[in-house]
C-alpha cells in the first residue's frame, strides 16, 4: 500500500527527506519497500508484517512518526452540527453473535447530496490508488485509509420498514448480491449483516447491492463495528473475496477509534453533502472491555537485549509511544492502547523498547553459557559419507519431493502396486506436482530425459532423499532412499578408453559403496520389477536383508520417459544400509605365508550363473580358500553350442604354515567334483 | 715392457674418452684388462724379468691396471647416466594433458552450502536435528504461536495433505519436537537443516526449498547473544570483511523478531542491481524465541529464555556463487552441476 508523504504531514510535523522516513521507519520495523516520487509528493510503499496492520491507518503511521521524532501527532477536530432528531428513533441495531461482532455502532446522515468529492478529498484517495466515486463512498474511504477503521454506507431508503440491524451468523444456503455483482452463497457461520431477516452486508467484508449508495440515495446509515479478525479472514477466504475492509478487521481493528471514524465521515458527509446529521450514535457494546494493562519490569528488558537502559530511558521509550503508565511495585503498569492489539505480553513491549532504541545500539556478544560439543550423530555422519562416496562417480541431483501421478503409469506399475498407495497433496499448484513421490526413481529418469533432451549426454546422477508412504490418519512414514542412475558411456576425453556405464558399471559402483560401508555377504537376486529389464534386475540382500533393486531400465519404461540410450538405476533404503554397514574395529594379521593361485577353466550351460559356480566352490573350496574371482566369461567357437566358459582365480593361503602341491590340488579335485555334480561343469 | 704399458695406458685412455657406447667399453676392457687382454698378457711375462726391474714392473702394471679400471668404472656410470638420460628423454609425455577422470563427481550446491554452514555451528557447539517433511498442523504452526485464521498464516502459503497434516512450511517443528525432547534439560543448542515446502512458484519462489534453522535456549540468552552469534556466522560464510544489520520484523514465534542483512557481496555496499541499489542483501530472520513457544516446548520463560533465527539455502548459495536463478537449483543440468 502506498502512504503519501503529504498526507502523514497533516498530523504530524517532520523535517526528513522521504528517503531519511524510509529508512527510519524500516529500521524501526515499519518496512518501506520504496518511495515513489511525484510531482509535489512522495509515496511511501509499505510492506507491514502481519502484526503491524494499524499502519495501513495514515494518522497510525503519523503516531510511528512521532515515536521516533519525539513529538505530538494532531488528530483533525471533528466540528458537526447534530439535528434535534435521536439517532434510536432511525435505527435499532441488535448483536446476535458477541462472539463475531463485540461492537457494533451507527449513525445517519439526511438528505444529502451525491455528487463528486472535492479535489482535495480525490487526490488523497488517487494518492493511495483508490478511485473516487461520490462523496459518500470517497469520505467512507478516506477515513478508513486516514484511522484504519471501515465504514460501511447504507441507503437508509431501500432497509426494510423495521428499520432494525441484527447481525448474526449466516444460516447455510443463504444468498446474497454483492457491491461487485457477485451473487454468494454463504455457509452458516459467515456473519451477516441483516435487516427484516435478509442479509444486506457480509459483516466486514463487503455491502450487498440491495442497500447501496447510489446517484438517488438520500439517506445514510453509516455503520462503524468491530468484527472479530478470525471470522473476518475465514470468511473473506472461503469466499475467495478480499477487500480494504477484510484486510483491516483480519488484522485486528481498533475497537474504541470506531467511534472517532463514524463521527469523522458524518461530519465530512455534513460538510460535503450538506448533509443533516442526526444527533447521537447508536452504540451497541454489549460486553465493554477495558484497555489491556501489560508489566513490564525493566530489569527483565535489560535480561533479553542484553543492555542495560536505566528505568528512565526504558519510560521515556514507553512515552514516545503515548501510552499512558504507572508504576507499581517497581514495574511499569503500561495501558496498551486499543490502536495496537499486537502488544499483549511482556516481550511485545520489550520489542517496543528494542525498535525505538535501536537494533544497532544492542551491542553483539557471544554467548557465555557452558561449552557444549555440538557435532553430528552417527545416522547424520553416516548420511554425510554415502553422498561423499557417492560423488565419486555421480553427481548429486535434487528433485522436487512431489511428483505427478502419471509417473505411476510411465514406469509401468501394476494398478496393485504398493507404491501407488500414495500421500495426495489436497491444495496442489498443478497436477504435475500433486502427489508425494513414492520412489525417487520417476524424478532420476525425468532427470535424464530433460538433461538428453538439452543435448547433455554421458550421465551419471544421484539423489539422496525421502519418499512418503500414507499411514492410516497420522502423519505419513517417511523413509530415506538413496537413487542413482547412468546412461552412456564414462568420459575418457583423450585416452579413448570409454566405458559403457552399463549394469556391470553400476554394479560395480554400487558393490564398491557397500564395501566401503563394510556391508557384506551380498545377495543379488534376480528381480521382477516392472521398472526394470527382466533379464537385467536384480534385488540386492545383504544377510537376508533387502537394500533395494539395481537394473537396467525397461525399454518401455525408458520411451515412456523419452530416454533414448540405455540408462541404469539403482535405488537403496538409507535406513537399512545404516543397519547394516560396520566399521572394521580389529585388525586381521597378515600371514607370513605365500599364498597359492590356481585357475580353473570350465565349460557350464549358459544359464548358469557365476555365483552358482562360486557358491559351490566355496563351500568345496574349504578354510585355506582365501578369495575367489571370475576373471573371464566366453561362449563361441571354443565351446558347445548353449555353453560357455567361466575362468575362475582361487587363492589359498594358510596363517599357520606354508601349503603343499599336494593339500591345494586335494581341493581342486574336490571344487571340480562339486562343479561337476551341482552345475554339470566340465573342465576346459 | 714398462714402455709398452705406458703406451698402451695411453692409448686406451685415449679410446675411453672417445668411446659412447657400452658395447664398445666392453670390448676396450676385455680388449686390455681381459684374460686375453694385452695388460693381462703382458703381465704373465712379468716371470721372465728379475730383480729391480721385475719389482718396478709389476708396480707400473698394478698402478696402470688399477687407473684404467677406474676409468672404465667412471666411464661405465657415466654412459648409464648418459643413458638414462636419453631414456627420460624419450618418454617425456604432455603433462598439459588432462589426468584420468577417477572422481566425477560432485555434490549439489544446496549439499555443499548446507555442509558449510552446518561444519560453522557445529564448530560453535550446535548439534543438527532433523524432523519429518510432513508435519501436523499443530508443530508447523499452533505450537509455534500461529493460531488457526492467524493472519500470520498468510506468510506461509501452505500445502495441506488433510485438515490436520501439511508439508512443512518451515523446519521450526523440529524446535518444538527436539524442546519436547530435552526438557527441562538445557541447553537446547541445534540447527535444524531440510527441506521446506510452500505454496509459491515464481523466479524468485519455489514450492520446495531447503532452511537452516537454529535454536539455542539457555539461562541468560539475550538478544545481544543472537547478533553476536550471526554476525560470526556471516563472516565464516561470506568472509570477514562483510557487514551485517538489523532490522525489526515479525514472526508469530520471536519477539523481539528481527530481520539480518549483509552488505551486499557484489557492490560491497555500495549498491547495485543485486540489492535494488540498497547497498544489504536480506539475509535471514531471527528473534528472541517467543514465550509461548518456550511453554508450548516445555521450557519456563522465567528461568530460562532463547534465540532462534532461520535462513533459505537457496538464497546464500546464490549469493555466494553467483546464481541469478533459482529454478537452476531443481533443474538438475549437468552443465550446472558440474561447476561446483
Amino acid at each position: 500500500m502506498g502512504v503519501s508523504i503529504n498526507w502523514l504531514k497533516d498530523y504530524v510535523n517532520f523535517t526528513w527527506t522521504s528517503q531519511e522516513v524510509a529508512h527510519r521507519l524500516t529500521m524501526a520495523g515499519i518496512a518501506i519497500d520504496g518511495v515513489e516520487k511525484r510531482a509535489d509528493d512522495s509515496i511511501l510503499e509499505l510492506d507491514l508484517t502481519p502484526n503491524r496492520g494499524d499502519c495501513l491507518g495514515v494518522i497510525n503511521l503519523a503516531r510511528e512518526i512521532a515515536a521516533l521524532n519525539g513529538t505530538d501527532i494532531s488528530i483533525p477536530k471533528i466540528e458537526m452540527q447534530e439535528n434535534q432528531e435521536d439517532v434510536h428513533d432511525y435505527i435499532s441495531v441488535e448483536i446476535a453473535d458477541p462472539d463475531l461482532c463485540p461492537r457494533y455502532t451507527a449513525r445517519m446522515v439526511k438528505n444529502i447530496k451525491i455528487k463528486p468529492s472535492p479535489e482535495w478529498l480525490q487526490n488523497k484517495l488517487l494518492s493511495c490508488g483508490i478511485n473516487p466515486i461520490n462523496n459518500i463512498v470517497d469520505v467512507t474511504n478516506f477515513v478508513m485509509m486516514e484511522s484504519n477503521q471501515p465504514l460501511h454506507a447504507f441507503d437508509y431508503d431501500l432497509l426494510g420498514e423495521a428499520k432494525k440491524i441484527v447481525v448474526r451468523r449466516a444460516m447455510a444456503g443463504e444468498k446474497i448480491t454483492t457491491l461487485d455483482d457477485v451473487e454468494r452463497e454463504l455457509e452458516a457461520d459467515m456473519l451477516l449483516i441483516t435487516d427484516n431477516g435478509r442479509p444486506v452486508a457480509i459483516a466486514g467484508t463487503m455491502g450487498g447491492q440491495n442497500t447501496e449508495i447510489t446517484d438517488h440515495t438520500v439517506n445514510v446509515l453509516l455503520e462503524s463495528a468491530c468484527f472479530k479478525g478470525t471470522s473476518i479472514r475465514k470468511t473473506s477466504k472461503k469466499l475467495a473475496l478480499r477487500s480494504d475492509s477484510s484486510i483491516r478487521f483480519e488484522k485486528g481493528s481498533d475497537i474504541n477509534g470506531l467511534i472517532y471514524a463514524v463521527n469523522r465521515a458524518a461530519a465530512l458527509m455534513q460538510e460535503l453533502g450538506e448533509g443533516e446529521v442526526v444527533a447521537g450514535i447508536c452504540d451497541c457494546y454489549p460486553d465493554p472491555q477495558p484497555l489491556p494493562q501489560v508489566v513490564l519490569r525493566p530489569e527483565r528488558v535489560n535480561y533479553l537485549l542484553g543492555i542495560s537502559l536505566s528505568p528512565a530511558q526504558i519510560t521515556d521509550y514507553i512515552e514516545k509511544l503515548k501510552f499512558k503508565w504507572h508504576e507499581e511495585e517497581g514495574n511499569l503498569l503500561v495501558t496498551i492502547p486499543s490502536y495496537r492489539p499486537d502488544i499483549e505480553m511482556e516481550v511485545d513491549l520489550i520489542e517496543e523498547v528494542a525498535r525505538l532504541h535501536g537494533y544497532e545500539q544492542i551491542p553483539a556478544t557471544l554467548p557465555c553459557g557452558d561449552t557444549t560439543q555440538g557435532g553430528l550423530t552417527a545416522y547424520q555422519k553416516f548420511k554425510d559419507r554415502l553422498k561423499q562416496l557417492m560423488t565419486g562417480t555421480c553427481y548429486e541431483i535434487i528433485n522436487y519431493s512431489f511428483i505427478t501421478p502419471r509417473y505411476f503409469d510411465m514406469l509401468l506399475l501394476p494398478s496393485e502396486s504398493n507404491l501407488r498407495n500414495i500421500v495426495r497433496v489436497a491444495n496442489p499448484l498443478s497436477e504435475e506436482q500433486s502427489v508425494m513421490r513414492t520412489l525417487l526413481l520417476p524424478g532420476i529418469l525425468d532427470t535424464v530425459s530433460r538433461n538428453l533432451a538439452r543435448k547433455n549426454s554421458n550421465l551419471a546422477f544421484f539423489e539422496m532423499g525421502s519418499v512418503f508412504y500414507p499411514q492410516g490418519e497420522g502423519l505419513p512414514v517417511e523413509t530415506l532412499k538413496l537413487g542413482a542412475v547412468v546412461a552412456g558411456k564414462l568420459e575418457m576425453n583423450w585416452l579413448k578408453q570409454e566405458i559403457d556405464m552399463d549394469f556391470y558399471y553400476l554394479k560395480g559402483v554400487l558393490e564398491n559403496l557397500l564395501c566401503s560401508l563394510g556391508i557384506d555377504h551380498l545377495m543379488w537376486v534376480e528381480a521382477n520389477d516392472q521398472c526394470y529389464h527382466p533379464g537385467r534386475s536384480a534385488i540386492v540382500k545383504s544377510n537376508d536383508k533387502i537394500l533395494g533393486i539395481i537394473g537396467e531400465i525397461h525399454p518401455l519404461v525408458r520411451q515412456n520417459f523419452d530416454i533414448k540410450p540405455r540408462a541404469c538405476a539403482f535405488e537403496l533404503d538409507v535406513d537399512t544400509l545404516y543397519e547394516l554397514s560396520h566399521q572394521r574395529v580389529m585388525m586381521e594379521q597378515i600371514t607370513r605365508y605365500p599364498a597359492v593361485e590356481r585357475d580353473l577353466a570350465i565349460v557350464v550351460d549358459e544359464q548358469v550363473k557365476a555365483f552358482d559356480a562360486i557358491e559351490v566352490i566355496r563351500e568345496r573350496g574349504g578354510e585355506l580358500l582365501q578369495n575367489t574371482v571370475v576373471f573371464d566369461i566366453y561362449s563361441g567357437e571354443q565351446v558347445p553350442k548353449g555353453c560357455k566358459s567361466m575362468a575362475i582365480k582361487m587363492t589359498f593361503q594358510s596363517s599357520e604354515r606354508t601349503l603343499t602341491e599336494s593339500e591345494v590340488n586335494t581341493r581342486i579335485d574336490e571344487i571340480m567334483m562339486g562343479l561337476k555334480a551341482k552345475i554339470q561343469a566340465s573342465l576346459r | 715392457m714398462i714402455d709398452r704399458l705406458k703406451q698402451i695406458k695411453l692409448l686406451t685412455v685415449e679410446k675411453i674418452a672417445e668411446l659412447t657406447d657400452f658395447d664398445s667399453l666392453n670390448d676396450l676392457k676385455v680388449k686390455t684388462l681381459g684374460r686375453k687382454g694385452e695388460i693381462t698378457m703382458l703381465l704373465r711375462g712379468l716371470k721372465d724379468l728379475i730383480g729391480e726391474e721385475r719389482v718396478e714392473a709389476g708396480k707400473v702394471a698394478n698402478e696402470i691396471k688399477n687407473t684404467l679400471e677406474n676409468l672404465i668404472d667412471r666411464k661405465t656410470i657415466e654412459l648409464k647416466t648418459k643413458e638414462l638420460e636419453m631414456k627420460l628423454k624419450d618418454e617425456r609425455i604432455d603433462i598439459s594433458l588432462p589426468g584420468l577422470p577417477l572422481q566425477v563427481g560432485r555434490k549439489h550446491p544446496i549439499s555443499m552450502v548446507t555442509e558449510q554452514i552446518k561444519d560453522i555451528f557445529i564448530g560453535m557447539g550446535f548439534s543438527v536435528a532433523e524432523g519429518p517433511e510432513i508435519e501436523s498442523d499443530y508443530y508447523n504452526f499452533e505450537a509455534l504461536n500461529v493460531p488457526r485464521d492467524h493472519p500470520a498464516r498468510d506468510m506461509q502459503d501452505t500445502f495441506y495433505i488433510s485438515e490436520e497434516i501439511l508439508l512443512r512450511t518451515h523446519t521450526s517443528p523440529v524446535q518444538v519436537r527436539t524442546m519436547e525432547r530435552l526438557a527441562p534439560q538445557i541447553p537446547v543448542k541445534i540447527i535444524i537443516p531440510g527441506k521446506v515446502y510452500r505454496k509459491d512458484d515464481d523466479a524468485t519462489h519455489s514450492p520446495m526449498f531447503n532452511q537452516v534453522e537454529g535454536l539455542l535456549i539457555d539461562e541468560r540468552i539475550t538478544f545481544a547473544n543472537l547478533k553476536g552469534t550471526l554476525m560470526l556466522f556471516a563472516q565464516k560464510i561470506f568472509g570477514e570483511e562483510v557487514r551485517v544489520r538489523y532490522r525489526p520484523s515479525f514472526f508469530p514465534f520471536t519477539e523481539p523478531s528481527a530481520e539480518m542483512d549483509i552488505s551486499c557481496v557484489h557492490c560491497q555496499g555500495q549498491g547495485c542491481r543485486v540489492c535494488s541499489h540498497t547497498g544489504w542483501l536480506e539475509i535471514l530472520g531471527a528473534g528472541m524465541v517467543n514465550p509461548r513457544v518456550l511453554q508450548y516446548g516445555g521450557y519456563d520463560p522465567e528461568k530460562v529464555t532463547g534465540f532462534a533465527f532461520g535462513m533459505g539455502i537457496e538464497r546464500i548459495a546464490m549469493l555466494k556463487y553467483g546464481i541469478n536463478d533459482l529454478r537452476l537449483f531443481f533443474d538438475n543440468d549437468k552443465r550446472f552441476l558440474t561447476q561446483f
